[in-house]
């Protein structure tokens, strides 16, 4: 019965959540955002750090559920070394997983396992929130951006 | 054709509230394969048959508008509708049913205070004094109007985690630039009730104008406008056992005369010419349009219920259940509790140690434990308190200490999952 709750909470974002990585501001900062999710008040600032087009450093600082801070903390390992192209292209894909549970195309690695978020439509912006501050951060959008 | 008929159900005696759960058809249901409890009443309350059936009738029956038709349909739907508002006069003990106005809810009616009688009143160096509890439809408003009028917002401070209003500087708060005083009865964050009588007593004496948000508190104890001496009140149908759609505006005759109309249309006016109109009296003046006419009816119905109960009877049952889950919350370690230790309304807002609420939330919820959580429109409030949310229960008098117990088994639950 609590086979969705152990989905959704998978032992990796329990872990991630706990002790997130990359928890901590950049110096100097080439490129950041803010999303809130006005939802629930949940903030997170984000911090880029760029080598030309590629993304070299990734810092994040904030408050947020179990979710959004185990997304923060997987997205922050896999977005070093990515292209600004190369994040909107994931950000599409994890949104799709975490609407639909459907990952079509190249394996999604770590990300893979927010595939059970899908069943918690609540839960969906928790995830995203993140990967919206990713994308404003890249298009250098300095107004908070937010979930809504 | 025969009205519904009125709430049979003599007053319920202590420990015997149960009796009401077969009113409520949607609390007898499965929830994620286990027994449904709504924790959620402080956002909006269920519904009972005796309102369902008002509603169903109303538009099997009477369906037409108000005010407009000579014939049999509109005379039945326009008494109705009127009858509905006597009946929330009395509901609130106004002197007049012209002191009623009927609006979407809680927030509309301060919108519409707001608006008018603050953009003809207002003027710059003017203060709105509000308390740092308001939910932000008893603040978004008065920033608005500030904002166009020039007038500046102040507050009275709240304590801390126990949730009180601080009131030591009270009288240095009512200077002589507050023309306002608006504040929530009860707070649905942190579920203090407010001593509002002996601060609008205080207000009124220097000719400040007062407002009371009753959104938390009409449907769960008696009120009465002279005595709490507010020139405004408002409240929400939808939270005292009515639709949603349709709530309340008090407002004292004289103040309702002076001021301006806020939406034009229909049924606000007397004449209306190419170039100009007059307006029609209160509570015609702020009803612009079609109202929600079946919404004023259910309400009337719901009203009826809750008086029948008897609303003092349910305030009691609110505040035990209130004080049985703080004590049983206590127990649990790791538990940060808000609001007063005595004396609450059915509220408890907490957070358990190391668990986001929205977590707690989504847990409770596949044990069928309906909870609220986030920052309940309080995010001023939540900054203050240094938290970004909390996890709220709230209770109505067909929630039973077998309810709460369940909370607390599944709080161990949740404790026990994320320490796993
Ligand atoms: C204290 C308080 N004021 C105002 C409101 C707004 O009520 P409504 O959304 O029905 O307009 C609420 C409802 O959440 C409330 O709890």
């Amino acid at each position: 019965m609590f086979d969705d709750l152990t989905d959704l909470y998978q032992q990796v974002i329990l872990d991630h959540s706990r002790s997130p990585r990359n928890f901590h501001p950049l110096h100097p900062v080439d490129r950041q955002a803010e999303g809130t999710n006005p939802l629930c008040g949940d903030q997170i600032t984000l911090h880029l750090q760029m080598d030309g087009d590629r993304i070299k450093d990734v810092g994040f600082q904030g408050s947020g559920c179990a979710i959004s801070k185990a997304s923060a903390s997987i997205m922050t390992e896999v977005l070093k070394g990515r292209t600004p192209a190369e994040v909107r292209r994931l950000f599409d894909r994890v949104h799709e997983m975490v609407t639909t549970g459907r990952q079509d195309g190249e394996d999604l690695g770590k990300l893979a396992v927010f595939t059970g978020v899908h069943k918690f439509p609540a839960r969906v912006k928790c995830a995203m929130l993140p990967w919206h501050a990713a994308v404003a951060a890249l298009e250098g959008n300095t107004k908070p951006v937010t979930t809504e | 054709m025969n009205a519904p008929v009125k709430n049979p159900r003599a007053p319920v005696e202590a420990g015997t509230w149960s009796a009401v759960r077969p009113d409520f058809p949607t609390l007898d249901q499965q929830v994620n394969g286990h027994p449904l409890v709504y924790f959620d009443s402080a956002a909006t309350s269920q519904k009972p048959l005796p309102v369902l059936q008002a509603l169903d009738h109303y538009y099997r029956c009477d369906n037409a508008n108000v005010h407009r038709g000579i014939h049999e349909l509109s005379n039945r739907a326009t008494h109705a509708f009127e009858g509905a508002r006597r009946r929330a006069a009395e509901f609130l003990r106004a002197g007049r049913p012209e002191e009623i106005v009927f609006t979407r809810g809680t927030t509309e009616s301060i919108n519409l205070v707001a608006n008018t009688w603050g953009a003809a009143n207002l003027k710059p160096g003017d203060r709105i004094l509000l308390t740092e509890m308001e939910h932000h439809s008893n603040l978004v408003p008065w920033q608005l109007i500030a904002q166009r009028t020039g007038a500046t917002l102040s507050f009275i401070p709240v304590t801390g985690d126990d949730g009180l209003l601080d009131l030591s500087r009270f009288d240095e708060l009512l200077d002589n630039h507050v023309r306002l005083f608006a504040c929530t009865h009860v707070s649905n964050t942190l579920g203090t009730v407010n001593p509002v009588a002996g601060l609008f007593a205080r207000a009124r004496r220097k000719g400040i104008v007062t407002l009371l948000d009753a959104a938390q508190s009409a449907g769960h104890l008696p009120l009465d406008v002279q005595e709490l001496g507010c020139d405004f009140l408002a409240c929400s149908g939808h939270k005292m056992c009515g639709p949603t759609g349709i709530g309340l505006l008090y407002g004292r005759q004289e103040l309702l005369e002076a001021m301006p109309p806020w939406q034009g249309g229909g049924e606000m006016i007397s004449s209306v010419d190419y170039h100009e109109s007059r307006w029609n009296t209160p509570p015609h003046k702020f009803e612009a349009g079609t109202p929600d006419i079946a919404g004023a009816v259910g309400l009337h119905a719901a009203m009826d219920y809750l008086d029948g109960l008897g609303r003092d009877r349910i305030f009691a049952h609110d505040q035990e259940l209130a004080a049985y889950a703080f004590e049983r919350l206590k127990s649990l370690s790791g538990v940060r509790l808000f609001g007063p230790n005595a004396g609450r309304s059915g509220v408890v807002s907490f957070l358990l140690d190391d668990v986001h609420a929205h977590d707690l939330v989504t847990v409770a919820d596949q044990y069928g434990v309906a909870l609220r959580g986030g920052h309940h429109c309080n995010q001023p409030l939540m900054r203050k308190l240094g938290v970004a949310s909390t996890a709220r229960a709230s209770f109505y008098f067909y929630n039973t200490r077998t309810e709460v117990d369940r909370l607390i088994e599944v709080l161990s639950e949740i404790r026990r999952f994320f320490s796993a």
